[in-house]
């Protein structure tokens, strides 16, 4: 079979650009929504990829593009890595849903990941953190350390993912705090330094000592610094830069294993579609150094909830709990199962204001 | 020592050349940025240019692409020359863009699942009117109060941001779609779904709208008294108010026909590509369709040409991100050189370059 004019007439109806390199290295491609200098989210995907390409060395040649947008480019982006023969692609934003739906279809032989979506099909595996779990850390530490009692929030979009991470870390801030308020900023992006640095400094401006964010960009930090006394967390990528203060942990992302885990896989042949979540227990979610600016009691108590979320004995989302309105959601010791929690668009009991509708 | 003499007409030689030159001086400084960067210039630049239109394994995907990119950059750029050509300032395209996208995914959204033949044509002029309705406040703003339409029509995109967001997360959200922001996709919904005219050519009809308006605009320009009123009230205002010209029938005429065209624009694109209406559905095709009125010397062929140009680099520099591993910034820097030099070799085509001293009269 002549592979030049297969290709050339039929690669794109029939996708057969994956099955043709059967015999060159694996072929990875990831799709990124910032640029991978993010400091963050964008960041730990792409150490996600070079740890993949360190692990397997000749045996696998990866390929990315960052800063695609979301939406009709990321179908082009997506067609283009799998005619150029590509296995394996990681889609790595929430975004991307549709158009991985979209390409998946058109070449059956390429398999796809994506990122924290919920729509899988035959050769389309999703995977997320429990990032929750990391939010219920910050929420602990950031309600010991507020003194003016008002906790600062930069979300992204007000999709399920985003409003979890807020209920999680509103709960465990007010079990050691009652007194303790969120205000909400939406930002709808989820890198924009300009934007997030604004949201940063009006939060400041209405009293937020710590704040907290759900973007991708350091520029909350360094609005922090300037404005000094105010905590913040790195979120997604360590942001270790700015510790010991203002920032005094993170949540990491850690890609890394299971994005060599799922190349394994597809050089072995036995890759399946998959939904996977995993949380701090496998190391998915990593909990970055709780620094000095952190009295040694509250470290401690921080570290207690990680030993227990770690372990399986503890769940962010357990009874008694109440949604905002006060009717009852969870009875006393009952657990959140994961389908409300995918789902999750409502706030809990005492976050003011509305998620977005 | 050179010094510039300005022409007494623009010379028509350069005004074809120049856009050549431009395009050859990014090359070479482009190619002199990759190759700092470690990459081989000559293979960026084939990639760029060469391989979306060529490339054995790319060019039967990529070439429809170019026309399906290309196609709103058109439609929204002819609109806005028109104003330009005449003093008036449209430079919030992307609210019209927006504003259009709704109107047209709202009249399908309303009526789903209606299975009709009237239902495209239906949006259609929805889109139209959407982008045509955002564009009359501007007008009506600057007609009524003298208000500066540039600062109008560019906050207002800002606004219909906010509308979209809305729509995105209440009243246009898929009641089908767990909770997450975001409409049906009109992909999926074929009496609404903007389709390939022919398949495999990327010809939806948004790109036919585009060749239509490249026409129209053409003839408008050449053969009708409003394009010659266009004209004159550009280059000189008060022959123009001699002439009979009413200033405020112009302003309403350019601003509406604008947002009439880059609410076709995002009809055609949430029916078509985009699929959804959803929070960043906007890519910016509104800001970047002025460049391309600009790149195109506000003339109905330049702006086709400039479009597709536009384009090329769009899918060829995503060719080279991903095959070279070059990085997107120096892409959109690229990007800027090729806009860049096309205002900086304007100066030939309006002025004489002369070598040695002026003579002493």
């Amino acid at each position: 079979m002549n592979r030049r004019t297969l290709l050339a007439s039929a690669a794109f109806a029939l996708g057969l650009a994956g099955a043709a390199a059967a015999q060159d290295p694996v072929k990875v491609g990831f799709v990124y929504v910032g640029p991978i200098g993010d400091g963050g989210w964008t960041y730990e995907h792409d150490k996600g990829r070079l740890a993949v390409e360190a692990h397997f060395g000749d045996a696998v040649e990866t390929v990315y593009q960052e800063s695609v947008p979301e939406g009709a480019d990321a179908e082009r982006v997506m067609t283009q890595m799998a005619l150029s023969g590509a296995d394996l692609i990681f889609a790595t934003s929430f975004g991307f849903m549709d158009p991985v739906i979209n390409v998946a279809q058109k070449f059956p032989d390429v398999k796809f990941e994506h990122a924290t979506g919920y729509k899988r099909a035959d050769n389309v595996s999703t995977y997320s953190a429990r990032f929750y779990e990391g939010r219920a850390v910050q929420g602990l530490i950031a309600g010991h350390m507020t003194e003016s009692n008002i906790i600062g929030y930069i979300a992204s979009y007000p999709i399920p993912e985003v409003v979890r991470g807020i209920n999680s870390a509103f709960i465990h801030a007010r079990q050691v705090n009652p007194d303790v308020q969120f205000k909400v900023i939406w930002a709808y992006t989820w890198f924009d330094p300009a934007k997030e640095a604004d949201a940063a400094t009006a939060l400041i401006e209405q009293g937020a000592d710590v704040i907290l964010q759900h973007t991708d960009s350091t520029a909350p930090q360094a609005a922090a610094e300037r404005a000094g006394n105010v905590y913040t967390f790195g979120q997604a990528s360590d942001m270790i830069e700015y510790a010991p203060k203002p920032r005094i942990s993170s949540i990491i992302d850690n890609w890394a294993p299971y994005y060599i885990e799922r190349v394994q896989a597809v050089i072995d042949g036995t890759w399946e579609s998959e939904d996977t979540w995993d949380g701090i227990a496998p190391g998915m979610v990593g909990i970055g150094e709780i620094t000095d600016a952190v009295p040694a009691e509250v470290k401690a108590e921080a570290e207690a909830l990680i030993a227990a979320m770690a372990s399986g004995e503890y769940h962010p989302f357990t009874g008694p709990l109440n949604r905002q309105d006060g009717t009852p959601w969870l009875a006393e010791g009952e657990v959140a199962d994961d389908g409300t929690l995918l789902g999750m668009n409502f706030y809990v009991e005492g976050l003011t204001g509305a998620v977005p509708q | 020592m050179i010094r510039l003499e300005k022409r007494p007409q623009p010379s028509r030689a350069w005004t074809v050349a120049t856009p050549l030159l431009a395009v050859a001086l990014t090359m070479v400084a482009g190619g002199l940025m990759f190759a700092l960067l470690g990459k081989d210039p000559v293979v960026a630049i084939r990639t760029i240019f060469w391989d979306p239109l060529f490339h054995e394994q790319f060019a039967s995907y990529s070439r429809p692409q170019l026309l399906v990119k290309a196609g709103p950059l058109i439609l929204i750029a002819i609109g806005l020359s028109l104003g330009f050509r005449a003093g008036i300032w449209n430079i919030g395209a992307e609210g019209q863009y927006i504003m259009g996208a709704l109107a047209g995914a709202g009249v399908a959204l309303a009526l789903y699942p209606l299975d009709a033949w009237f239902l495209f044509p239906l949006m259609v002029v929805a889109g139209a009117l959407g982008g045509w309705a955002w564009a009359m406040i501007p007008a009506i703003l600057k007609t009524r109060f003298r208000t500066n339409e540039i600062l109008v029509s560019l906050l207002l995109v800002y606004v219909a941001e906010q509308v979209l967001a809305s729509m995105a997360l209440g009243l246009m959200k898929n009641p089908e779609g767990g909770g997450f922001p975001g409409s049906r996709n009109l992909q999926h919904y074929p009496a609404a779904a903007n389709t390939e005219l022919i398949a495999g050519t990327g010809m939806h009809w948004g790109v036919a709208a585009a060749f239509i308006a490249v026409i129209a605009v053409y003839v408008l320009l050449t053969r009708h008294i409003l394009g010659f009123q266009i004209r004159l009230a550009g280059q000189s205002p008060r022959a123009a108010r001699f002439a009979g010209v009413n200033p405020n029938a112009l302003v309403v005429i350019c601003l509406g026909l604008s947002g009439a065209l880059a609410g076709l624009a995002g009809l055609f694109e949430v029916a078509g590509p985009g699929g959804r209406i959803n929070i960043g559905f906007n890519q910016g095709y509104g800001f970047t369709a002025i460049i391309v009125a600009f790149l195109g010397r506000l003339h109905p062929v330049g702006i086709l040409l400039a479009g597709l140009l536009m384009a090329l680099t769009y899918i060829g520099g995503e060719l080279a991100q991903f095959m070279l591993g070059i990085p997107s910034a120096a892409i959109q820097a690229f990007q800027g050189m090729l806009l860049f030099f096309l205002l900086g070799v304007d100066v030939l085509s309006n002025y004489h370059i002369r070598l040695g001293r002026r003579r002493a009269a």
